[in-house]
């Protein structure tokens, strides 16, 4: 053994260039304030290591990359891990970068000759800086692509240059697959290569300099090895344990529905790290001092005179005061930066629509999670037309586009939203069921805004027959109301009450016949027989899917109301929904949103 | 060296000869469906898309709020704010149209109303048509973050 480590230190001088780097003189011996450097280093280690592996599994195209995020995120064996940790150690690296540069400033050891060594150290910050904002984009999701537009937005501001390099930054005129290919050649290719120039460049100056040592030294000098290392060692080791703790809270890092540009995201925040920026853009007095430059000044001037400002304390440090000056900017701009960050997250903390737009944010991206899984995989076109076709999702936004203005749904919108006017149409919740049927044939209930209380049918046959005649036959004929209910809501095969339908088969079968005979119900309506003379709308398939798509569809046609129709518009007929539209809206009033049943729809639809 | 250099510089820089102007008007509502008393009602603009490599017929572009301001009048807002790109949100309690990012408002025709929002210009309206029952709309991106209304090419 020792021969052959002979052999390859004449051949190489491996052993002085150990000794070298492990014997390094430490005046006044290791101390604990001078790990970050060592840990960022370390944190660049695993981020190289997890970056790779995600690359391997990543796919750079605006139908690919949420995909490929997904499948690393939820079907790759121990995926999520890695994506947690490559994540975590990156907010850890913005972490370490203000300690390890306030150590380096409060030490003054960006002096000369070192000035060279900490210009280095300030483009290390800024590549680090551009690897978190290029990777916030590469998962293509909601959370993402907002930040990236409003990122991209700004250096668009720029004077003279900034629109074009907003386009070669963008890789076009808008967002899609070459966004995709730049921030990624850029995340994984070009700034790794710069900080490793960088980081070369960095520590062989350092080495050069020595250890700017902290006076007054408490210990005699000491070595690298083994003292600095084990408290190098121990720092790292508290570093990866913060960030496994994270990734396993979080179990990993969170992955939004896909990006949509057709749907607001109001949920939109960048990285916790760019917070202080972005609450510095909506300080008041950027407009009523700069007026319309204000975002100008605010996410470009400002910005970049602070940058030179910190790039230039090794000049100012020449002077007399200089260095007591560079301490008190640092710390005023961390305090700065810190009180802005607390600011942002303590307004959208008392924010509720904030809040509500988190967790509807939330639902999207377990609502695609589950109709991916139920799908068996993602189809070609990507997730996001997954999305777009799913009930669930778009059920609710349809509904109070199209319907809000005079339905309810449970008494709002169908997106949560309660209007302050009384609705001019039935409330929707539960259409079909026995509850909703039995409310509507209630004397007390029939006349009240969630069933015809502000339609021209709260003066019609049907009303007069439920106050006046109704309670005579169900009083003269117990037990035939319930059957005749149970009856009909069978009509509508909501999936919610499927077992109840199957196991009353015989109250239902009763509940026919006194719709027929005991009620008379088709005296106006149609029920299970084609009936010419019918002069109400027809109660066979009432509330199915069928028959919603075709209320929805054609509200006046005779089949429905007919001449009687009161101001619902026939949506699909004139063009104002198309089919698939009716059929979504259908599905989500219906309660059929199980997510097996949404795509095997979705399959036979193709 | 400078071979392959230049060649490089030229790949990269392709993004700049690309153009988007000369967009179509599409179709994007019927007038029927939106509301005679001029509250906004956000549409999706669906329309055949060159993304790169990708050529697809039929695709959500974007969305955009349109308002009846008459008998057959259409005013098209666009949904990007002029401030810093994020999706304006109208709020129908309110009457008025929110930026959730930081905090842009606009009254209901898309005017600033508030002297402390940060946008530097109202919403962007777009060209709109109305051909018989259907609103057309040229959907086009404009330039965030400055006072003029600059549509991107």
């Amino acid at each position: 053994m020792k021969k052959a480590m002979d052999w390859l230190d004449s051949r190489t001088g491996f052993r002085g260039l150990l000794h070298e780097v492990l014997f390094e003189r430490i005046p006044g011996g290791a101390r604990w304030r001078y790990v970050w450097g060592s840990t960022l280093t370390f944190c660049f280690a695993v981020q190289v290591i997890t970056g790779i592996v995600l690359w391997m599994a990543y796919s750079p195209s605006a139908t690919t990359a949420w995909e490929s995020v997904y499948y690393i995120q939820h079907e790759m064996a121990g995926g999520w891990i890695l994506r947690g940790i490559h994540h975590f150690t990156a907010q850890a690296m913005h972490v370490l970068l203000v300690l390890h540069l306030l150590q380096v400033v409060i030490d003054g050891a960006y002096k000369a000759p070192r000035e060279v060594n900490y210009w280095f150290g300030v483009v290390l910050m800024l590549l680090t800086l551009g690897l978190g904002l290029t990777g916030y984009l590469l998962p293509w999701d909601q959370k993402g692509y907002g930040a990236t537009k409003v990122a991209t937005a700004l250096m668009g501001i720029a004077p003279i240059v900034g629109p074009a390099l907003q386009k070669l930054v963008v890789g076009g005129t808008d967002y899609g697959h070459h966004t995709l290919t730049r921030f990624f050649a850029l995340h994984a290719g070009v700034l790794p290569a710069l900080l490793v120039v960088a980081v070369a460049g960095h520590v062989a100056l350092f080495r050069r300099h020595g250890l700017t040592a902290k006076q007054p030294y408490r210990k005699p000098e000491g070595r690298f090895w083994p003292d600095q290392v084990l408290m190098d060692g121990v720092a790292c080791l508290a570093v990866i344990a913060a960030v496994l703790y994270l990734t396993i809270r979080h179990h990993g890092a969170e992955l939004h529905a896909p990006a949509d540009p057709t749907q607001p995201f109001n949920a939109a925040r960048p990285e916790w790290y760019f917070l202080f920026l972005f609450e510095f853009l909506k300080l008041d007095f950027l407009t009523s001092w700069f007026g319309h430059h204000g975002e100008l000044v605010g996410a470009i001037i400002v910005p970049g005179i602070l940058l030179g400002m910190l790039a230039a304390m090794p000049l100012l440090g020449n002077w007399r005061l200089g260095h007591r000056f560079n301490v008190g900017f640092l710390l005023a701009l961390l305090l700065g930066a810190l009180g802005l960050t607390f600011r942002s997250l303590q307004s959208d903390a008392s924010n509720a629509s904030y809040h509500a737009a988190v967790r509807s944010a939330a639902e999207a991206s377990e609502r695609v999670v589950a109709l991916v899984k139920a799908n068996g995989g993602i189809p070609p076109a990507g997730a996001a037309a997954l999305l777009r076709d799913d009930p669930g999702s778009a059920g609710p936004r349809l509904f109070a586009q199209h319907c809000a203005s005079c339905h309810r749904y449970d008494g709002h919108d169908g997106q949560g939203a309660v209007h302050a006017e009384p609705p001019s149409a039935p409330d929707l919740k539960g259409f079909g069921s026995r509850s909703w049927l039995a409310g509507l044939l209630e004397a007390s209930q029939i006349t009240n805004h969630a069933y015809y209380g502000g339609t021209k049918f709260k003066e019609g046959k049907m009303t007069r027959y439920v106050t006046t005649k109704l309670p005579k036959l169900h009083a003269g004929n117990p037990g035939a109301l319930e059957a005749m209910i149970a009856a009909v809501s069978a009509e509508a095969a909501l999936p919610a009450q499927a077992r109840k339908d199957s196991a009353d088969a015989e109250l239902i079968e009763r509940g026919r016949v006194h719709a027929r005979e005991t009620f008379g119900c088709t005296d106006c309506h149609a029920f299970r027989k084609p009936d010419e003379e019918a002069t109400a709308p027809d109660l066979t398939g009432w509330g199915s899917r069928e028959w919603l798509v075709g209320v929805i569809a054609d509200p006046t046609h005779e089949r429905f109301y007919g001449q009687r129709n009161d101001r619902m518009p026939s949506f699909v007929k004139d063009g104002r929904l198309t089919g698939k539209e009716a059929g979504m809206l259908a599905d989500w009033l219906r309660g059929d949103t199980e997510p097996a049943a949404v795509v095997s729809r979705m399959i036979n639809a193709r | 060296m400078i071979v392959p250099a230049a060649a490089g510089l030229v790949a990269w820089l392709d993004p700049l000869a690309r153009d988007a102007s000369g967009t179509a008007m599409v179709r994007v509502a019927a007038l029927e469906a939106l509301p005679p008393d001029g509250t906004p009602r956000r549409v999706t603009v669906v329309a055949g898309k060159r993304d790169g490599w990708t050529r697809e017929p039929d695709v959500p572009l974007g969305a955009i709020y349109l308002r009846r301001t008459a008998k057959d009048k259409v005013v098209a807002l666009h949904s990007v704010c002029p401030h810093a790109g994020c999706f304006v949100d109208y709020q129908a309690e309110r009457k008025s149209f929110f930026c959730p990012c930081h905090d842009s408002t606009f009254a209901m025709d898309g005017s600033i109303n508030d002297p402390k929002s940060p946008s530097p210009r109202p919403m962007d309206t777009l060209q709109v048509e109305v051909k018989g029952d259907d609103v057309w709309v040229r959907f086009v991106q404009y330039r965030t973050g400055i006072k003029e209304k600059v549509e991107v090419t």
